[in-house]
């Protein structure tokens, strides 16, 4: 892939610009974070870790409605919640390892994550702040770089964090690194704040460039639906 | 080849449009899936408890007998420790020492009941551990009383069932695993802060576990019993996971 064939390159890219497993990953990655996070949120209203009062909306959690839970299993909703995080747990941990392998192995991090460094981190966040920073398919600007790099950091975190908690005996030179069982629940809430926080900007952003979400449902853009109109082939 | 590529994005941003509507549909419907219904449906009841039912056996792999509960200072120690059952303390039952008899029951040698003063004749050992509630709350305390796995072996019960039951004065119940049963930090307290056990934290004894949580240290236990078949809980009948350990 050389600058003198452009067309081509560009071509090459978009054919596979993200290859099936990493979709798979992505969207089992999705389903999951989601599932904690509705989940965590209700955990979260039976007893905050915060000093400051404060609960998520009880329609924005997961684990069931209080009535029907109260009937079936004569329990305000607090059981399900749990079930939920404890199993959607194993399927977030286990994707997440599966993509760090792939990451590392694929070549995907050093190729698409790297180099990036605090000067161009700099200049391409300024140039978005004026609005001025391009978006081209299957490439990363520095702040992108530092952005996956930092949900990376917050979603190892808030695993770290969330296995100190369920296993403080168990695990308590783990639980003791996060400074003990009360301190832990504080870091796994901020590192769910970040999470959230990347999603935030995370979506917005796929909502001004739309294009992104089709590349990581079917692996590219440039695919037609009928091959024969496909032009460069 | 500007051309050329001009082309192309129409048709792209003609697909992309439609795929967008589709897919905005869809994060849609999954946006109404994750909201409250879905975790009523009994398939997904289902499944939530083979996970739980998996998530025993996973916590009893990772359980390790050697690996013993973090233990606090004296001035660690909350005095005006929380009280916690499903009624208030005002309805919390009051046994007394003349009428009280630890029934036994199931895979034991010697099921002759026990007074609280026989209890009180076992040697003692005393812990300053932190009480995790399933809820989230946290609280260190003292607590003292002979290890129930000494108990136990007194007693002769087989160490080789897989459950050991209890049944409480309240109507509560619940079961643990053998090995944190005879884990050397699983205690039967009779005493709470050098004091003897009050009758709002479980008077004459709880089964005080540190590597379980709060739930699973049950009060006023009035029956211990033996046994291979799975006793289930007041709480893990009602959704909870039952191994429950920290």
């Amino acid at each position: 892939m050389t600058a003198s064939t452009p067309i081509e390159t560009t071509s090459a890219r978009d054919a596979q610009l993200h290859p099936v497993g990493r979709r798979i990953m992505h969207w089992v990655n999705a389903l999951a974070i989601l599932v904690m996070i509705g989940s965590g949120w209700r955990i979260y209203n039976y007893y905050p870790a915060l000093p400051w009062h404060f609960g998520f909306p009880y329609y924005l959690t997961l684990g069931g409605d209080f009535t029907v839970t109260e009937a079936i299993n004569n329990e305000d909703g607090l059981a399900n919640a749990l079930a939920w995080h404890f199993a959607a747990m194993w399927v977030l941990v286990l994707n997440f390892l599966a993509y760090l392998i792939v990451g590392v192995v694929s070549g995907h991090f050093r190729r698409d994550f790297l180099p990036v460094s605090p000067g161009a981190f700099a200049r391409d966040f300024f140039a978005a702040l004026r609005g001025r920073l391009g978006h081209q398919l299957g490439e990363y600007n520095a702040v992108q770089k530092v952005f996956y790099w930092g949900v990376l950091a917050a979603i190892l975190v808030t695993i770290l964090s969330g296995l100190s908690i369920w296993k403080p005996v168990q695990l308590k030179e783990l639980t003791w690194l996060f400074g003990g069982y009360e301190f832990a629940r504080v870091v796994h809430f901020f590192g769910m704040a970040a999470i959230v926080g990347f999603l935030v900007v995370h979506l917005a952003l796929t909502a001004l460039v739309p294009k992104t979400l089709v590349a990581m449902v079917f692996g590219r853009v440039s695919a037609p639906p009928h091959p024969k109109k496909g032009v460069l082939r | 080849m500007t051309r050329l590529i001009l082309d192309r994005k129409a048709t792209v941003a003609g697909i992309e449009r439609r795929l967008f509507l589709r897919q905005s549909l869809s994060l849609g419907v999954l946006s109404m899936l994750t909201g409250c219904d879905i975790s009523d449906q009994d398939d997904v009841q289902s499944v939530l408890k083979l996970m739980s039912r998996w998530n025993d056996r996973a916590q009893a792999f990772l359980f390790r007998r050697e690996a013993l509960a973090p233990t606090y200072g004296e001035s660690d120690v909350v005095r005006d420790f929380r009280y916690n059952a499903f009624f208030p303390a005002a309805d919390a039952p009051k046994l007394s020492a003349a009428d009280y008899r630890l029934e036994l029951s199931g895979l034991i040698e010697d099921k002759r009941p026990w007074s609280v003063e026989r209890l009180y004749t076992l040697p003692q050992q005393s812990q300053i551990t932190r009480h995790v509630c399933v809820e989230g709350w946290s609280m260190i305390g003292k607590w003292s009383g002979p290890r129930l796995g000494d108990f136990l072996k007194r007693v002769g019960a087989d160490l080789s069932a897989k459950y050991v039951g209890f049944q409480c004065a309240d109507g509560y119940y619940g079961s643990i695993d053998m090995p944190s049963a005879v884990h050397p930090q699983t205690i039967m307290a009779v005493k709470f802060a050098d004091e003897i056990l009050p009758v709002k934290y479980g008077y004459p004894f709880k089964v005080r576990i540190p590597t379980k949580l709060g739930f699973k240290n049950p009060k006023w236990v009035t029956t211990i019993f033996v046994t291979n078949r799975m006793p289930g809980g007041f709480w893990e009948d009602r959704g909870y996971n039952w191994f429950s350990g920290s």
